[in-house]
């Protein structure tokens, strides 16, 4: 038994090695309370090796702990994308005002940080719905506890109930739904519940209300409506940078749980002739229609909020909902190439959401606000910041030539591919609804001037510029020059025992 | 026909010139003014002495349309090339250049309007470096839409141009410059949505033999989708007349129609022009409209010959609309600049006549007719813009008696107006007359109709000529200066081009005549063709 664990542990390296990580951090926290850039420095060191162990794990297609884990190139996709983030977040705190003022317990920061990204790490490669749960919950708790981390501000604690009620809730839904399916199958093995339901002796009912419960527990996780009243006020609430990393690592986590519980619980293998790259549902399983409704629901609903958000935070919360909905296109085509949409579009939301939150939390060092009058004049004061952010805009709008745009446009291909039409042109129609909140920031920004009389330039040091050209470079150069984006991605949609 | 500097084609070098000179411009100094306007304005001039080598380099007979073969100038290189999957095949998409007798008058019109409006900034003193570097990047777009072949890069260029546009006004425009910017914005990108949606869907429908690898694949290649033999059985555009295929055709239709911008998708058109400043006037009334009819020659129509031929009466039919409601709105505006951005309605309406009439003249008249509506209403806005420089008003009503105030500034503005109403002798009849004489061999009533808006162009004309420039002068504008040299050097080549295409048609239409004829037949043909099939 010790020795089959001490085995597949090769196989999740990068997960030991955040493990680790994370337990220095805590120890020298405890040792020397003062010295914040060297937590800063493990944690990004530990991530680093991470991405170096990943890196080197893609193609691997195996599976580990009994069938409780996949190590698959979709799962080692969804790592590097929450690595990355991961990575990016802990170098953005290090800049950031609002998590450096708690000295006391920043170290207890980076620790939940860590952990987050362990959780999610987790989610993307489970196949079993307890494993499943587990994971999920893991992040969560990490995420409450983070995101009400500047515990002196009102609306964090606020944000960190809040999300910690709504979490509750429906991860109890969420199982409540896996103890439906573990009752109609008898286990708890993601390929072996397919392998009843194919036997067609559930009751369809019962198939029905399990599902749409697994479903509310996604739905939370990536906030779709009409799941996602949590997440403006906690988006509003949390540092930036928590709020970063959860609208960027933990919808990716979410996502691929999400699509790897669907995709292989519920597929009907026995149809034949269908085109390959495609696949549909046992029958009676209203997913696809259920997916269909929630993603037109989330995109119009997110962008029609977002219209009259003042505060910028919220909006790119209200926002990022609407992303969801978007990605969620990608899930209702039942096909690979939607599936490899997705990716790519998580690969290049990272870069342009993390950027637009990035920006905000710079400025924010600065003027100490969010609200949108606060930008006026911000083109003439940091024309760089100015111009970045707008970048990111544009590219969170999916105009070319931006990698928003290839995010976008493989999602819409892969609709037309499948021949969904009317929600393709649902989900272009949001898109012209969303440019006009995303150009409400660049008009002040750039049209407007600022009205007090000062106008002083922003000064920012090399280090934070560095990191904003990082994150600036990949959403253009994405945008001209996809091959090798796309082709990972293509490559990836692969899950362990699926053909 | 192949011409190479430093072995890069020159419509490579045309289309990026602008952007070495944006580099150029962000790179300099914020004081240096001066350096700043030079710089632009050698970099657009390179660019016209080069759109004016491939205009003479250019072979008139060859024709291009849907043959690749009769392309000029092509460019052809892999720009993006995912390898196959088992499920998905390869996505290929090329940098594809050409130019043929369709969009050579438009490069050459993009190429002087870009240089003339760089002219016309001079004055800008508003963040001066922000202004050129946009400039330039429109210009950029606006060429690369001309002279790109494959679909996907076309888009690209089409979607560049919207944001520079966007700051122009908004930034440098007038006092509801924010409005106008924003909706010039959502209408343009409301229509590029549509656009993308059918190229998606004309990218599943089309598949060509790689010539690399001998596989199937599919492709944004404009000429590819041309062929009706390429289209894939059962996928969703092919077939002929299919409900699908007018669905296509039409959200095309819509995303260019915005773009001319075709009645009813016209209102963003004059709030844009009122508030942006005369050079993006310039811009959008020379370069940008072309667009939009651009955009039917070389994909609407041969792409969608069937559903080209069958909403040809109601594509004639919003010609007439935009002719006379055009000149009637135009008619009832006390604001100058409002008053030339409603005869540019009505002028693109005459495009849009003659191109639905689906014959020789008729298309060679709407062809000229763009290039010469882009000189002509290039020369009314720097018209405007010259008046308001000086006394920084438009209303119509405040002016009059500028004829002896200014003589110099009323001599081009004689040529600008008479061309505009469409005076043989200078260019714009020749065009209206190609359009409406095309037209009349095939909507002969609606033609009639239409052709009353000739009269009404006269009469609103006229008008706006007796109350500026006849008449007393008001006494607030005794200290007029007559216009300057820098104002003329913009005038004075846009003049010459009226006139000489006044006399000398045969200049522009040889270019054209080629390209013209193919396209009509190849329209007419291959939808004549899948009819009997």
């Amino acid at each position: 038994m010790l020795e089959t664990i001490i085995n597949n542990l090769s196989n999740i390296q990068a997960e030991v090695i955040i493990t680790v990580t994370l337990c220095v951090v805590l120890l020298v926290h405890l040792i020397d309370r003062k010295n914040t850039s060297l937590l800063t420095l493990i944690s990004a060191a530990g991530l680093a090796v991470a991405m170096y162990i990943l890196s080197g794990a893609v193609g691997v297609n195996s599976s580990a702990f009994s069938g409780m884990l996949s190590i698959d190139p979709f799962a080692t996709f969804f790592k590097i994308v929450i690595v990355l983030a991961t990575l990016v977040v802990v170098v953005m705190s290090r800049f950031s005002d609002e998590v450096n003022a708690e000295k006391k317990t920043i170290g207890e920061y980076y620790f939940l940080l860590l952990s987050m990204c362990l959780g999610m790490m987790f989610m993307v490669g489970a196949s079993n719905l307890l494993m499943m749960y587990l994971t999920l919950e893991m992040s969560s708790l990490s995420s409450y506890v983070a995101s009400g981390f500047t515990r002196k501000a009102k609306d964090s604690s606020e944000a960190s109930l809040k999300y910690l009620l709504y979490g509750a809730f429906s991860s109890g839904v969420m199982l409540y739904g896996i103890s439906i399916v573990y009752g109609l199958t008898g286990t708890l093995d993601i390929v072996g519940i397919n392998q009843m339901l194919m036997q067609g002796s559930a009751s369809p009912l019962a198939l029905i209300v399990s599902s749409i419960f697994i479903l509310v527990g996604f739905g939370y996780k990536i906030s779709a409506v009409p799941f996602h009243f949590w997440t403006p006020d906690v988006y509003e609430g949390a540092p930036t940078t928590i709020t970063a990393f959860l609208s960027v690592a933990s919808k990716a986590a979410g996502f691929a749980m999400m699509m790897r519980a669907f995709k292989v619980m519920f597929i009907d293998s026995s149809v034949m002739n269908l085109p390959e790259g495609t696949w549909v549902f046992i029958q009676g399983v209203h997913i696809q229609n259920a997916l269909m409704i929630l993603s037109v629901l989330t995109m119009t609903l997110g962008n029609l909020v977002a219209l009259w958000q003042d505060n910028v935070k919220r909006l790119l919360a209200y926002s990022s909902i609407a992303q969801a909905g978007y990605m969620l296109l990608g899930l209702v085509v039942l096909s690979n190439d939607g599936f490899s949409a997705v990716m790519v579009y998580f690969a290049v939301y990272l870069f342009m959401n993390l950027g637009a939150f990035y920006v905000v939390m710079l400025i924010a060092n600065k003027i100490n606000s969010e609200h949108i009058d606060q930008y006026r004049g911000l083109g003439k004061r940091s024309p760089l910041l100015a111009v970045a952010l707008a970048v990111f805009l544009i590219s969170l709008t999916g105009l070319p030539p931006t990698a928003g745009f290839i995010g976008k446009w493989m999602i819409f291909l892969s609709l037309i591919n499948a021949k969904m039409v009317v929600v393709a042109v649902i989900g272009v129609l949001n898109s012209v609804v969303s440019l006009y909140y995303y150009v409400r920031i660049i008009r002040n920004m750039f049209l407007r001037d600022e009205q007090s009389a000062t106008i002083e330039p922003f000064k920012f040091p090399l280090a934070q510029q560095v990191l904003l050209l990082t994150l600036l470079i990949p959403t253009l150069y994405f945008g001209l020059f996809f091959n090798q984006l796309v082709e990972f991605a293509q490559m990836s949609v692969q899950m362990f025992g699926m053909k | 026909m192949e011409l190479k500097i430093l072995n890069i084609g020159v419509l490579t070098w045309l289309t990026f010139l602008p952007i070495i000179g944006m580099i150029i411009v962000l790179l300099l100094p914020k004081e240096q003014k001066t350096a700043v306007r030079w710089t632009s304005l050698v970099f657009t001039l390179l660019q016209v002495v080069l759109a004016f080598l491939v205009f003479i380099k250019f072979d008139r007979s060859m024709a291009g349309v849907n043959s690749a073969d009769t392309m000029q100038f092509k460019e052809v290189f892999d720009w993006i090339n995912v390898k196959s999957t088992g499920w998905f095949g390869s996505i290929k998409i090329e940098y594809f250049l050409g130019i043929d007798g369709i969009s050579m008058p438009m490069v050459f019109l993009t190429a002087i309007i870009s240089c003339i409006a760089v002219i016309s900034s001079w004055t800008i003193e508003k963040s001066i470096k922000g202004y050129f570097a946009l400039l330039l990047l429109l210009d950029t777009g606006m060429m690369g839409v001309f002279v790109s072949l494959d679909f996907f890069l076309f888009y690209i260029f089409w979607e560049v141009m919207l944001l520079p546009m966007y700051f122009l006004i908004g930034v440098w425009g007038g006092p509801r410059r924010e409005y106008a910017a924003i909706k010039f914005f959502l209408y343009t990108l409301l229509g590029s949505v549509l656009l993308l949606l059918a190229m998606l869907a004309l990218y599943f429908s089309v598949t060509i033999i790689d010539p690399a690898s001998g596989e199937k694949i599919h492709t944004f290649n404009m000429l590819a989708m041309m062929n009706p033999a390429n289209y894939e059985p059962g996928s969703i555009l092919s077939g002929v007349s299919t409900s699908w295929r007018y669905l296509a055709y039409i959200a095309i239709f819509i995303g260019f129609a915005i773009k001319v911008p075709i009645f009813p998708f016209h209102t963003w058109l004059p709030d844009a022009h009122v508030e942006a400043p005369t050079a993006i006037s310039v811009i959008l009334a020379g370069v940008l409209l072309k667009m939009g009819t651009y955009g039917l020659l070389r994909i609407g129509f041969p792409i969608f010959p069937d559903a080209a031929m069958h909403y040809l009466y109601p594509l004639a039919f919003l010609g007439f609309i935009n002719i006379i409601y055009g000149a009637f709105c135009a008619m009832a505006q006390k604001d100058f600049k409002k008053l030339i951005a409603y005869s540019s309605v009505s002028h693109m309406g005459i495009v849009i006549l003659g191109m639905a009439a689906m014959n020789t003249q008729g298309m060679l008249g709407g062809m000229l007719q763009m290039f010469n509506h882009g000189t002509i209403t290039a020369m009314l806005f720097l018209i405007v813009g010259v008046i308001y420089d000086r006394t920084h008003t438009r209303g119509l009503d405040d002016f009059g008696g500028l004829m002896n105030k200014m003589p110099k500034y009323s001599g081009v503005m004689m040529i600008a107006f008479f061309a505009a109403i469409g005076l043989p002798g200078l260019s714009g009849f020749i065009s209206e007359a190609f359009s409406f004489l095309g037209a009349f061999q095939t909507f002969r009533w609606l033609t009639i109709a239409s052709a009353f808006g000739i009269v009404l162009t006269a009469g609103y004309m006229l008008w706006t000529l007796q109350r500026v420039f006849l008449g007393t002068l008001p006494e607030k504008w005794n200290d007029l200066t007559d216009i300057n040299a820098r104002e003329l050097s913009m005038l004075i080549p846009l003049a010459i081009i009226v006139i000489v295409l006044g006399v000398y048609p045969n200049l522009m239409l040889d270019v054209m005549n080629a390209s013209a004829n193919t396209l009509v037949d190849f329209v007419k043909g291959s939808a004549g063709a899948t009819i009997i099939n």
